[in-house]
């Protein structure tokens, strides 16, 4: 346990020991909260061979922004973006070569959100508006949010776009089932919160035909995890020390398997 | 006292109508960005700071510098400047007004503002930039109206308005530092990523804020009664010259560090400012002219003999002047978010509504400054017009109040 998850584990159980005292308070609340801080870590696990073989990346982001009322605006300049595809140089410019082999320059990576551990977005946050939720998901209220875009300055993988114009003038059909968002707001990849809290993976995990694993980091028999412990993974400039969760598997995984 | 504000010239009332014309332009510019969104501006997704928040920057810097008066005055009991201390106070009056309305008119939801302190962040620095920002301007406020309405009546300030001034040093270094922190803890933005941000901030700021109060006395000079001192000019043009040697000591540092160690996320935002990258340099020219301001201005103000000659003195703190707020004003923010996330140059280029805005906002914070200025100097004038009788006055209200007491 690192030092940080210790002093976090030992203010929870501080707050859940104080809530009985209190006497105002349920006694079942304080302990599903503890729980939740120590219990999940979502992430996901990109097999970047067997998502450019299956070549079902395009279909994906189509899905996504459309369940996700992501508006489709013309041109780099003010895009809003959850997940899109970016070229090993462009994802990995750290550790990009120029001897990199033939098969990973021709890959796409999926860049999303990172859900970091120690997200720099909510530190910067005047308004809590990015927040990180117990099982690691770094969540926005889009109703609370003041568009003054720290968070997008403190954000080292691009994952957040401001709405520049009104989304609404941009959505072919709006889902009913997912809110729309104002002008002037931040938005980025909720890693499908509102799936998870049914039970469901996100939807990019769904319909990747295996390639994107969807699990607990914190189990041991997740897939995430033993997919991590079979291949050789990376991150997005982990030197920067806010823990992503998104890891890309990619070569070698399967073959030694 | 305000009612000063209501006398004037033709001039006076001439320059104070560009104002109004120049603050409706900016407001209908943003009311146009209030109604079509960010959208209006040149920032993108990958510079998503743009002016605005460089202006920001720059200006909590003057508004700082306000303490290269109070410090020397305040602490040092350096009579010179009791005259010209008013001004600093008032200049950082609206300065902060500026800085302030900068952030305002960046934010995406202004609506949403007092969001800030519904949900307090202690762990954002603008919840602590916001704390700093708006005691500094209350502090600044009372001082200056407590010493020019003490000063009316012929007493000396009350003692709350000196220990006000006192609190405000350390509050002015604050202002500056907070907002040198708003940057400087973000990671992956290379350019901002250095320790020494907030100490040069400071020197910019002590350079370029003395400047433009040393160019807004030659300005009274010659259109109010009000004429500060050679000494106090002359010391606050060394304050310049010292505070802008420094500044430029600071940014060669950086350039060592980021090239010696050769570390290419260092040194991809200055190549970008000073060579361009991939045909991409539109900062180029402004960085070079900066450079050519920044030694011109130094050398002017090192040599006795220029420095006292008024004429090159002007030039030398236009010079000073320009070269921090080109570093600051435009550089600063704008290379940090170069290159991006992906390694790739994108370009900011604001739009004529950015300008406008910029420009109503400039308009609101000389308006403020032109009348606290003009305040000062009518209270100053009525007082050397009938010094004697209020003498008098208030000698006997002394000696009334002994004998009742």
């Amino acid at each position: 346990m690192e030092r940080r998850d210790f002093i976090k584990a030992g203010l929870v159980a501080c707050a859940a020991g104080l809530v009985p005292l209190t006497g105002c308070a349920s006694g079942g609340e304080a302990p599903s909260a503890a729980q939740g801080a120590s219990g999940k870590r979502w992430a996901l696990v990109v097999d970047e061979r067997k998502l450019n073989r299956a070549g079902v990346l395009d279909r994906i982001i189509e899905a996504c922004h459309k369940a996700h009322n992501v508006p489709a605006i013309e041109g780099e300049k003010t895009a809003v973006k959850w997940i899109w595809p970016e070229s090993f140089e462009h994802a990995f410019p750290d550790i990009a070569s120029t001897y990199v082999s033939e098969g990973v320059e021709e890959m796409e990576f999926p860049m999303l959100c990172n859900h970091c551990e120690e997200p720099p977005c909510v530190r910067v946050c005047p308004t809590k508006a990015t927040f990180k939720r117990p099982d690691g998901i770094v969540s926005m209220d889009y109703h609370r949010c003041i568009g003054c875009r720290f968070c997008m300055g403190a954000c080292p993988y691009g994952a957040r776009s401001l709405n520049f114009d009104d989304p609404r003038l941009h959505l072919a059909e709006i889902d009913p089932a997912y809110p729309t968002r104002v002008r002037g707001v931040v938005e980025k990849c909720m890693l499908c919160s509102e799936r998870i809290d049914k039970g469901m993976p996100p939807l990019c995990a769904e319909l990747s035909q295996g390639a994107i694993l969807f699990g607990d980091l914190n189990d041991p028999d997740s897939d995430v995890r033993r997919a991590l412990a079979k291949g050789f993974s990376i991150r997005r400039r982990v030197e920067l020390g806010t823990g992503p969760s998104v890891y890309y598997i990619v070569e070698g995984g399967e073959q030694r398997a | 006292m305000l009612e000063k504000a209501l006398h004037g010239s033709k001039l006076y009332w001439g320059w104070v109508a560009f104002l109004l014309v120049v603050i409706g332009v900016g407001i209908l510019a943003y009311a146009n960005q209030i109604q079509n969104g960010l959208v209006v501006t040149g920032m993108s997704r990958d510079v998503s700071w743009g002016l605005y928040i460089a202006q920001f920057a720059f200006f909590v810097g003057v508004a700082a510098s306000g303490v290269m008066v109070a410090i020397p005055y305040y602490l040092h009991n350096y009579k010179e400047f009791g005259k010209i201390v008013i001004f600093g106070e008032f200049l950082a009056v609206a300065a902060v007004l500026m800085a302030m309305l900068f952030v305002l008119v960046d934010l995406g939801q202004p609506a949403r503002i007092m969001n800030v302190i519904l949900y307090a962040t202690p762990h954002a620095m603008i919840f602590w930039d916001m704390v700093v920002l708006s005691s500094y301007l209350v502090v600044n406020i009372l001082i200056g109206w407590a010493a020019l309405g003490a000063e009316r009546k012929g007493f000396p300030p009350p003692k709350w308005a000196h220990v006000l001034s006192i609190i405000a040093i350390p509050l002015a270094v604050s202002i500056h530092t907070v907002t040198a922190f708003l940057f400087c803890g973000l990671p992956g933005r290379a350019y901002w990523m250095t320790a020494i941000l907030a100490a040069r901030f400071l020197s910019s700021a002590f350079a370029a804020g003395p400047a433009l109060l040393i160019l807004l006395c030659f300005v009274m000079r010659k259109l109010t009664p009000f004429k500060a001192s050679d000494k106090a000019i002359d010391s606050l043009a060394k304050i310049v010259c010292y505070a802008m040697i420094l500044n430029v000591f600071f940014f060669l540092l950086e350039i060592f560090t980021s090239f010696y160690s050769g570390i290419p996320s260092h040194t991809a935002p200055l190549e970008y400012l000073f060579f361009g990258i991939d045909g991409a340099g539109n900062l180029v020219p402004f960085m070079w002219t900066a450079v050519v301001l920044a030694f011109a201005g130094i050398t002017l103000l090192l040599v006795p003999k220029m420095r006292t000659n008024h004429r090159a003195l002007i030039v030398a703190l236009i010079a000073v002047f320009l070269a921090c707020w080109i570093d600051k004003g435009l550089g600063l923010v704008l290379a940090g978010f170069v290159p991006n996330s992906f390694e790739q140059v994108v370009q900011y280029v604001p739009t004529l509504n950015e300008i406008l805005v910029i420009a109503g906002v400039y308009g609101i914070g000389l308006l403020v400054l032109t009348v606290l200025y003009k305040v000062a100097v009518g209270v100053r004038a009525s007082l050397e017009q009938k010094p004697r009788r209020d003498e008098a006055a208030h000698a006997r209200a002394g000696e009334e109040e002994l004998a009742l007491g």
